[in-house]
């Protein structure tokens, strides 16, 4: 088990490495006369190359990047060329309101999905063709579309939530709920509609199992045997779709958030972006790498709770 | 080996059914009136966005201050936006740049998913590990995230944000070709395609992109469908191109002004999400249209054999002597049918009635499809999805089976009749534990705490025979080999101490030297139980060896039925003989078992077999 982890860790190191090698290849070499950018067009000649000297821009990229990664692995991320501000502080102060939206949305995605798919898969009728229908629409509609469509219904004609803002949790629990909500069911559409579609194939396909029948004439409860044997073994597949919803869902955040006006990580890619602060953007590269590592590395582990062959093997 | 000789014209063999199955498949699409609808839809859109210059009453880009946000009227059809652009004209012109958008990442993902699929999956080796490599790496990456990076970048423009997506959403139809091309690369008819000389570039061109061509189409309109809704995802967030107009850009332009002009929003949205309903549609549709003709055979193998010949066939009584005891269970009459796809049932029992006594092995024997595995699994309430008793009754100690509600049925089961599956492997859950799966059901039907339940089955599993009973209790099922599998089965049934016990070919799975120890272990156990037992067997030398009484069926009824000596000695069904002249080998070894279509009466020695 142990090694399964390392190995899996190893993994997502290198991987790290590669998308970070990429993003600043990409960053450096194409972003052009970088200080001439953060200076405007009126800045003279010799105020820029005073700029790039000050951020390291003269050097080889070569240098450049090896300056970056020998303190990237010790935490140190640099500053934004805009406000100054540590790269590391402006994530990590964003990167909780993110992750609240996301597991939110991760929770309300695992809970329908599996209640809906295994009604549908096990009732069929009308909870099947609802879920068909659900997982058309959610597949079809983006996140934000969804968003733009709950704010006008939920919070600016019925008014039951906050059109846009953001309440820490512990400023106030109901505050928090009512800035949430909304972006958190448009973040998860999409995760529901396709982790419904897995879950229900996947428990009609376990159903067929002969150990069903086995199990069955044993004595246990059909409701039990759902429950426990076919929906852990209906669950690998619908994991790993889940797992690669996250990645989606991470996009899909900066989206939403920007129309519910959240103060999230989305908020500081659009800013870093539009003012080509490449620190900033580097920042957010490997925070979104660690997280989807971190989340791939769970969905792992979980695969092999569920499934003794992975995890012996 | 003379290379070019087969090459003239090797598309000839290949290509006429494909483009047959394709057109016809296009033709079963355009049947389903939804993707029918979308078709239109997208058709009208494609036409709208081609024709955009034509049909525009104004410039999208001209802005007029002095008619900020005016409401629809004869000038503009459909108002203007905040800055006073015409929402008309902006919505086709917007589509001609969001679909244009979208082609382009389409386009690209496919040139360079497809081409790299095809390599890696068919060379395989380095540029299989490279390339699975990248793939990861991008799949990691969230989409708009790279988007607004390399915004940063290459500042605000549709086409190489949309040139980057296309490279982002590669993985979608490298995975789908390479899947493809890894199955067919080993197929016999590329071995032989390759042995014969034919070029890399023409096995892959001929034999290997006609398997993928179909779910690369439908693969493209969702991958279509997802380029528009990020291209349009970005544009929202207004870092698009000012000067071009798309429908995310209206979008955005709809969103600021939501107070004020709350319907500048709904076309753009309208527009949007109909493109993309539709596109999903058509994906769906085609997918399922294709997998329908994948796979038309599949549903006829479940069904058993046909049965007209023997409709109405006087089953074959052998004198009984009566029953060794009191009945355990007494099937009359029963009749199992399953529904087919147009609303009907097809019936696979016929009438059948048995009885079994306690203390007493009854055999049922037959061929595969002739009805005795559906008799045993309508004993335990336990038949497949579609299929249901419909006639007859099962008594079982006086209480009518067929008639009995799920919850009292529950209660049977494994308490009362227990069974024994026929494939050991597939019978034990994966991911649960042996002993897990052994002390669940004695804490349901015997109420035992899990601490006696979990001596019990170890006690039971000592008892069938197994040399480690504490290590195979801890085991998963991957673990242990088929014949132990088959014994932990055969102690899970007999855990609740049934009164009868339904066997469904327990020896068939299992080695030959296995099937002896099986066999052994089952009449130990049926006489220290005084168990009733349905023994389902293709095999008479199963019963022969374990059977007080056996009923031959054949093509779901009961032919010939009596104690297992008299039936031996008198075979009066031809079936009967046939079936035991295959074990003793009087008919040639090649000569099919159960061809005659004519009854009893018709059999020249039938004489000979009467008492």
């Amino acid at each position: 088990m142990l090694t399964f982890i390392g190995r899996r860790l190893l993994t997502g190191v290198a991987l790290l490495a590669a998308i970070t090698t990429f993003g600043f290849t990409l960053l450096y070499l194409g972003g052009g006369d970088i200080a001439r950018k953060i200076l405007g067009e009126n800045a003279d000649q010799q105020t820029v190359a005073l700029k790039a000297q000050e951020l390291g821009l003269d050097r080889p990229v070569l240098v450049q990047y090896g300056d970056w990664i020998s303190h990237a692995v010790r935490g140190d991320l640099g500053t934004s060329w805009f406000s100054g501000q540590p790269v590391l502080d402006a994530i990590s102060s964003r990167l909780s309101v993110t992750l609240s939206l996301v597991t939110g949305a991760i929770i309300l995605i695992a809970v329908i999905s599996v209640v809906l798919g295994v009604l549908a898969a096990t009732k069929r009728g009308w909870v099947d063709r609802f879920a068909q229908l659900l997982a058309i629409v959610g597949h079809a509609i983006p996140g934000f579309l969804f968003a733009v469509g709950l704010v006008l219904v939920f919070a600016l004609t019925l008014g039951w939530f906050d059109p846009t803002g953001y309440v820490p949790f512990l400023t106030s629990p109901t505050g928090w709920a009512k800035t949430v909500t909304l972006p958190v069911i448009a973040l998860a559409l999409g995760g529901i509609a396709s982790v419904t579609q897995q879950v229900r194939g996947s428990v009609i396909d376990a159903l067929r199992n002969d150990y069903v029948r086995t199990l069955r004439s044993r004595g246990i409860p059909a409701r039990r045997v759902v429950l426990k044997h076919v929906l852990r073994n209906a669950a690998g597949p619908a994991l790993a779709v889940l797992a690669v919803y996250f990645v989606g869902l991470l996009g899909g955040a900066v989206i939403v958030e920007q129309v519910f006006a959240i103060p999230g990580l989305g908020q500081v890619a659009v800013q870093a972006t539009t003012q080509g602060d490449i620190p900033l953007v580097m920042g957010l590269l490997v925070a979104t790498g660690i997280l989807v590592i971190i989340f791939n590395l769970l969905v792992d582990l979980a695969q092999g709770w569920l499934n003794p062959k992975v995890r012996l093997s | 080996m003379s290379t070019p000789v087969h090459a003239p014209n090797p598309q000839l063999a290949v290509i006429p059914p494909e483009a047959a199955a394709k057109a016809s498949l296009l033709r079963r699409v355009l049947r389903n009136p939804l993707a029918l609808g979308s078709l239109l839809f997208l058709a009208v859109i494609i036409v709208s966005a081609v024709a955009a210059p034509l049909l525009a009453p104004h410039n999208p880009n001209t802005a007029d201050i002095s008619a900020v946000l005016s409401s629809p009227d004869s000038g503009h059809l459909l108002g203007t936006d905040g800055a006073g652009r015409d929402v008309l004209s902006r919505l086709l012109f917007g589509a001609q740049f969001s679909l244009a958008g979208a082609l382009l990442a389409l386009v690209t993902s496919i040139v360079i998913g497809v081409t790299g699929g095809l390599l890696a999956g068919y060379y395989g080796k380095w540029i299989d590990t490279a390339s699975t490599w990248v793939i990861s790496m991008l799949m990691a990456l969230p989409a708009i995230i790279v988007l607004l990076a390399a915004r940063a970048v290459v500042g605000p423009s549709l086409w190489a944000s949309m040139l980057i997506f296309g490279v982002m959403l590669s993985p979608a139809f490298f995975r789908l070709v390479y899947a493809s091309v890894s199955a067919v690369r080993n197929e016999l008819y590329v071995d032989a395609a390759r042995v014969s000389g034919l070029s890399d570039t023409r096995i892959i061109g001929i034999h290997i992109l006609t398997v993928v061509r179909a779910p690369i189409v439908v693969q493209s309109a969702i991958v279509g469908g997802v380029a528009l809704a990020v291209q349009s995802g970005l544009e929202f967030l207004g870092l698009g191109d000012i000067n071009v107009p798309t429908w995310g850009q209206m979008l955005s332009d709809g969103f600021t002004n939501l107070y004020t002009a709350p319907l500048l929003i709904i076309w753009p949205a309208l527009a949007i999400g109909l493109t993309l309903i539709s596109l999903t549609l058509l994906a769906n549709s085609l997918r399922d249209e294709l997998e329908r003709s994948n796979a038309p055979r599949r549903r006829r193998r479940k069904q058993p054999a046909e049965q007209p010949a023997v409709v109405g066939e006087e089953v074959m009584r052998h004198d009984d002597g009566g029953l060794a005891g009191e009945a355990v269970l007494r099937i009359e009459n029963l009749s199992v049918g399953y529904e087919t796809g147009d609303g009907g049932t097809k019936r696979v029992v016929h009438d059948v009635s048995l009885t079994v006594a306690r203390g007493e092995v009854h055999g049922l024997v037959g061929e595969s499809g002739s009805g005795k595995t559906q008799t045993a699994w309508s004993a335990l309430r336990l038949l497949p999805e579609g299929g249901r008793i419909t006639g007859g009754s099962i008594f079982f100690h006086g209480d009518d089976l067929a008639a009995l509600n799920e919850k009292d049925m529950e209660k049977i089961r494994g308490s009362r009749i227990a069974y024994i599956p026929q494939e050991p492997m597939s019978n034990l859950d994966p991911s649960f534990t042996i002993g897990s799966q052994l002390v669940e059901p004695m804490r349901i039907c015997l109420r035992m705490s899990k601490k006696e339940a979990t001596t019990r089955a170890l006690a039971l599993l000592a008892r069938v025979g197994i040399p480690n009973p504490e290590r195979t209790f801890a085991a998963y099922p991957h673990q242990v080999s088929g014949g132990m599998a088959q014994r932990v089965l055969i102690a899970g049934a007999i855990s609740c101490n049934p009164d009868l016990l339904i066997a469904d070919e327990p020896t068939t799975a299992l080695d030959v030297t296995v099937q002896a120890e099986v066999l052994d272990l089952l009449r130990d156990l049926q006489s220290e139980f005084r168990m009733a037992v349905i023994l389902v067997t293709h095999n008479f030398g199963v019963v022969a060896d374990l059977c007080d009484r056996v009923s031959v069926m054949r093509l779901g009824r009961i032919v010939e039925t009596g104690p297992t000596r008299s039936i031996f000695a008198y075979p009066r069904h031809p079936y009967t003989r046939e079936l035991l002249g295959a074990i003793l080998g009087e008919t040639s070894p090649r000569g099919p078992l159960a061809t005659f279509d004519a009854g009893p009466s018709a059999s020249p020695s039938r004489k000979g077999a009467l008492r």
